[in-house]
């Protein structure tokens, strides 16, 4: 049975398209078969965070207004032949899209793929609440500070009232936090919100946190997906926030300071 | 008892004048047919003779004077006392009735000086509280985080197994009992009773209000903060009380 996944915030520039890309690229490493869909119409990243914005031809738009077939506009990723994109268009806006139509090209993604996942805009107007409202899973991606964590409140409470699953009345839509931009020495100054302060705010599992780092900087720039950078401190957060989605035990890391590569080899405080 | 108190002029004072309101019924007549007054009185006493048994009226002859009707007030009150009812002043009468009004010893009131309520009100009157017997009054009961942006009203009570987020709102015409941390704005009695309450395991919260009466974040003394209390009314005053502080 499909999955899907929903990566959603509320607030702008938390990094919704960069998790969006790495989560799906995870899953499709893995051997599931994974769409990642752009829903930020009118100002679309998610092909140049996956490198393919020179392949673009048709986009969710065109396949929305039959334009063109689903087939015609998926862009099988250069890395991953389990991974697909479908971008958004960049010339129209949210309008263009239609609950009946982003409805029937899930159903249409569902027969072919594993997980499906829908990289949000911002905000909670109808772009976000197309991509949220046919969701199973939502990933809430969250920053270390109060105006991000109250946004992802507000999204979570919009998830739970807005979303088919609310509607219909069936079992709600499974929420997960991932806490992105993570800086443990600025925590420790008192300029971040803590792991615990932000999750006794939400109140919703963690699955991860991925650490502030350069990386994803160098990602984006390449349009490589931080997740395949393996040496990276971000990339392997991902693939264990990846992991624990598909159920796997894996410890949190990147909480807690630095403390250097001799100290605990050496078993140091 | 009189030399007792001459003695003794600062003792309490045995009486105190003191400002009330009440709800009194207003009879408006539109003739001067007191035989049809009479037994239209009967009739409509009759349909509940428990609340117009000794129901205090207030006559209203603003309607009938503009009618020029003639109506004695001593013959007036005399078929109204027959009907069980008890006429306690008049308004809108003329300058005769008023004088024979205050010689029967029935106080005068000014048409202005109240709002008047129309006819409805006598109608409703054999059940008086309606509004109250049909309202549902049962509790809700909610298990799920209260986000920023939700909005929770409750006819009776409200329970709330989670928490609730900075930026949520909830209110009830009855209490308000938040189980978790309440970060958001909670509003009990809020069709103005004031005996409603507000608890909760951990106070937070953005604003408290009973019936009305609120206090925002600012107001709330941080000694109360991040405890578990109970919120309620007493002498207008909205008081915080920490449930494990023993008095």
């Amino acid at each position: 049975m499909a999955r899907i996944i929903v990566v959603t915030s509320g607030k702008g520039g938390v990094g919704k398209t960069t998790t969006s890309a790495a989560i799906a690229m995870g899953l499709a490493k893995k051997g599931h078969k994974t769409a990642v869909i752009d829903f930020d119409v009118g100002l679309r990243n998610l092909d140049l965070i996956m490198g393919c914005e020179r392949r673009v031809v048709y986009d969710f738009v065109n396949v929305i207004n039959g334009e063109a077939t689903l087939n015609q506009a998926l862009i099988r990723d250069k890395n991953c032949n389990q991974l697909y994109i479908l971008p958004a268009s960049q010339t129209r806006d949210k309008d263009a899209l239609s609950q009946e139509g982003v409805g029937k090209i899930l159903d249409e993604l569902r027969k072919e793929f594993k997980y499906i996942v829908c990289d949000s805009p911002a905000g909670i107007e109808k772009g976000a609440h197309l991509a949220m409202y046919y969701a199973d899973d939502a990933f809430i991606v969250t920053n270390p500070e109060v105006s991000s964590v109250r946004d992802s409140d507000r999204m979570l409470g919009i998830l739970s009232s807005k979303s088919r699953r609310a509607e219909l009345n069936e079992e709600p839509i499974k929420e997960y936090l991932l806490l992105s931009r993570y800086s443990p020495d600025r925590v420790k100054l008192g300029e971040m919100l803590s792991v615990e302060d932000v999750q006794d705010i939400l109140s919703l599992h963690l699955l991860g946190v991925i650490p502030e780092s350069k990386s994803v900087l160098n990602a984006s720039n390449s349009g490589m997906p931080v997740i395949l950078d393996e040496k990276s401190d971000a990339g392997q957060a991902y693939a264990d926030i990846v992991d624990r989605y598909l159920g796997e035990d894996r410890p949190h890391r990147f909480i807690d300071e630095d403390k250097g590569f001799f100290r605990k080899l050496f078993g140091g405080k | 008892m009189s030399t007792n108190s001459k003695k003794k002029p600062n003792s309490t004072p045995a009486l105190e004048f003191k400002s009330s309101n009440f709800s009194v019924p207003v009879l408006a007549l539109s003739g001067d047919d007191l035989i049809t007054i009479e037994q239209q009185l009967i009739e409509k006493a009759s349909l509940a003779p428990d609340f117009f048994k000794n129901l205090p009226v207030v006559i209203d002859l603003q309607a009938s004077n503009k009618l020029n009707c003639v109506i004695d007030i001593a013959e007036l009150t005399a078929v109204i006392k027959k009907a069980g009812l008890l006429p306690i002043g008049i308004r809108g009468g003329n300058a005769q009735q008023n004088k024979q009004a205050l010689e029967l010893l029935i106080p005068v009131y000014s048409v202005n000086s109240a709002a008047i309520t129309d006819e409805p009100q006598k109608q409703q009157a054999p059940v008086p509280t309606p509004e109250i017997e049909t309202r549902d009054t049962s509790t809700m009961l909610i298990t799920q985080p209260i986000r920023s942006g939700q909005r929770i009203y409750a006819t009776g009570d409200l329970i709330i197994m989670s928490q609730v987020s900075s930026g949520a709102e909830i209110m009830a015409e009855g209490n308000i009992h938040v189980y978790n941390t309440l970060r958001g704005r909670a509003s009990a009695g809020i069709q103005g009773n004031k005996d409603a309450r507000i608890f909760c395991f951990d106070l937070q919260a953005e604003l408290i209000s009973v019936a009305g009466n609120y206090k925002v974040s600012e107001d709330i003394d941080a000694s109360i903060r991040n405890k578990p209390v109970q919120i309620y009314l007493q002498n207008q005053a909205l008081i915080i009380q920490d449930l494990l502080q023993h008095h």
